[in-house]
């Protein structure tokens, strides 16, 4: 974990409103493991003041992307950045999906995609150990938000069936789940909770495991402020951080 | 250049330190930040017994600054005892104990225990959290209340007693004097100012709360009001806390009568952000040929009062 001054290699606008934005950082790059985040300070100016956390979406070399979409004033500011400029990074932060990837063998990753929770995605099929197959189920509202790039074996949902299937990812899940083998098979997502809530309940009714990813809106993304709880199933505490024990969990181990 | 100043036989190297709550327990970013070059560190307020703290969501982001409702989240002082306190010992770092209770009894319990430790030079007392129903806030909005804190916890310790004042009251300086009058070796301000933001869309609260506490740049110009304020009334010494940023907020505080500071919601944004404010004072203070910290105090020309030196003039700064 460390904070620097990191230059933009590439910002490109992959699809409409949606920019996939490539960083070099080697001291990022090489500690950084699939479903971490980066926590991005926009501009120097108090407004926006709070950083802003986005998945590593990618990790070639010495550089790594994000993918993000316009949703606000710190993503219109940062789709504004350009080749050269410096933006001040903090990361890699939080724990993602590598402790799921070891603890258990498996042979088969079902990776669970929906809107920019794609994001990601790349990443972790890129660190799956060898011999694990994959396949990808990718929603988005229309063709236009599907971004594919770094993802193979894709069936597609849209909710407007202008691409793949009309409908939602969860239900591409649902009619493919009873052919995989529940002791060989980990389901890896990420998306709106609401799709991780229904994914979590297939998953768990097939007795598949299932890792999610989740998002919320952060101060400082490690651990000081306590900004970002959610909702703990096991053990004590009644609440866990998403940027310190997350953002990767065990669907089992949080209500989302 | 001095840039340390002492509260009783405590001397702290500068005078930034680092806010409770927002820099968790002082063992956290050790790898970020030289914890061992901030003036000192104020861990997140301890309660006798662990909080979970409030529900999501609890933080949202204002124009210059931020609405939190955490709750007092924090692991309690027995778990802080046994598993914080070991890592602290190793750090380096000039730690004050923040307390947070629900009653007198329980902030005399929650110093009892730690009073022992050598590695807790000192205590900041949170009298005014506004996201703590049964907590703080019901202390903060009455003077006899916080002198009858102070004096308990006066008795209890030889330690440097901070008083931290919330601004959620009419005058911050009537509670400022009733800690100085029973013993408190400093007052702190502001905790946060009550605020709230509402979704236009979903028509619901931001906040679980509904009701939290702004920080950050935003409140700046209200914190060096009520220090000013309280500078005015009381003799002991203030520690200006309101979104402090950079090295040149530190001094607008340091001039409106502060005599340290406290880096809170920056601290998210910039961890190291303390140990950068006290290096930029360090080199304004160079720059400009002072040879402590300690002038620059209340060192304006307006207003006029018996207590502010005249421009040029350090007698009366050096008596901070």
């Amino acid at each position: 974990m460390i904070t620097e001054q990191i230059p933009v290699i590439q910002n490109e606008e992959v699809t409409e409103g949606i920019f996939r934005l490539t960083l070099r950082s080697k001291q990022i790059a090489t500690g950084a493991v699939a479903g971490q985040f980066i926590n991005v300070r926009v501009s120097d100016s108090p407004v926006p003041m709070l950083r802003r956390p986005f998945s590593i979406s990618e990790k070639k070399g010495d550089t790594i992307s994000i993918l993000f979409n316009i949703v606000g004033v710190g993503t219109r500011i940062l789709a504004s950045k350009r080749k050269g400029d410096l933006l001040d990074v903090l990361g890699p932060l939080g724990n993602g999906f590598a402790p799921f990837l070891t603890d258990q063998k498996f042979e088969l990753a079902v990776i669970v995609a929906g809107g920019m929770g794609v994001a990601p995605m790349p990443f972790l099929l890129s660190s799956l150990p060898r011999k694990t197959e994959s396949i990808v189920l990718l929603g988005a509202r229309t063709a236009g938000q599907l971004v594919k790039t770094g993802l193979d074996n894709l069936s597609i949902a849209t909710d407007d069936g202008t691409e793949g299937a009309r409908g939602n990812v969860v239900d591409l899940f649902r009619k493919r789940v009873a052919a995989f083998d529940p002791t060989k098979t980990k389901v890896f997502s990420c998306g709106p909770t609401r799709m991780m809530q229904a994914l979590s309940a297939v998953a768990a009714k097939h007795s598949i495991p299932c890792f999610i990813s989740l998002e919320c809106d952060m101060a400082c993304g490690i651990g000081l402020c306590q900004g970002c709880p959610v909702p703990a199933a096991r053990g004590e505490k009644k609440y866990v951080l998403v940027c310190k024990d997350g953002p990767v969990f065990n669907s089992h181990s949080v209500y989302v | 250049m001095t840039e340390s100043f002492s509260l009783r036989d405590v001397t702290f190297q500068n005078r930034v330190f680092t806010a409770s709550g927002t820099f968790g327990y002082g063992d956290e970013v050790v790898d970020l930040v030289d914890v061992d070059r901030i003036g000192a560190v104020i861990t997140k307020s301890l309660s006798l017994k662990p909080r979970d703290g409030n529900p999501p969501p609890r933080i949202v982001e204002t124009p210059a600054g931020m609405l939190n409702s955490i709750g007092l989240a924090n692991i309690g002082v027995k778990k802080f005892i046994d598993e914080k306190i070991p890592k602290l010992e190793h750090i380096g770092a000039t730690i004050l104990a923040n307390i947070a209770a629900s009653s007198v009894d329980e902030y005399c319990a929650v110093m009892d225990m730690l009073d022992s430790f050598e590695i807790i030079r000192g205590y900041e007392i949170n009298v005014s959290c506004p996201n703590d129903r049964d907590g703080g806030l019901q202390f903060g909005p009455d003077p006899a209340k916080v002198a009858q804190i102070t004096r308990q916890l006066r008795k209890r310790t030889a330690k440097p007693l901070i008083i931290k004042l919330t601004p959620n009251v009419t005058r911050v300086s009537e509670f400022a004097l009733a800690a100085e009058a029973e013993g408190a070796d400093a007052v702190s301000l502001i905790n946060t100012l009550i605020g709230m933001a509402v979704d236009i869309h979903t028509r619901k609260p931001k906040l679980s709360t509904v009701t939290g506490g702004l920080s950050g740049p935003a409140i700046k110009p209200v914190a060096l009001a009520k220090v000013y304020e309280t500078f005015k009334a009381v003799k002991i010494p203030i520690i200006g806390i309101g979104g402090v940023s950079t090295w040149e907020d530190a001094i607008e505080f340091f001039l409106a009568g502060a005599t340290a500071v406290q880096t809170g919601t920056a601290n998210f944004v910039s961890p190291a952000c303390a140990v950068n404010i006290a290096e930029g004072i360090a080199a304004y203070c160079k720059s400009k040929k002072i040879r402590d910290v300690a002038e620059l105090v209340a060192c304006w020309t307006h207003p006029p009062t018996s207590r502010w030196c005249k421009a040029g003039s350090e007698s009366y700064c050096a008596m901070m």
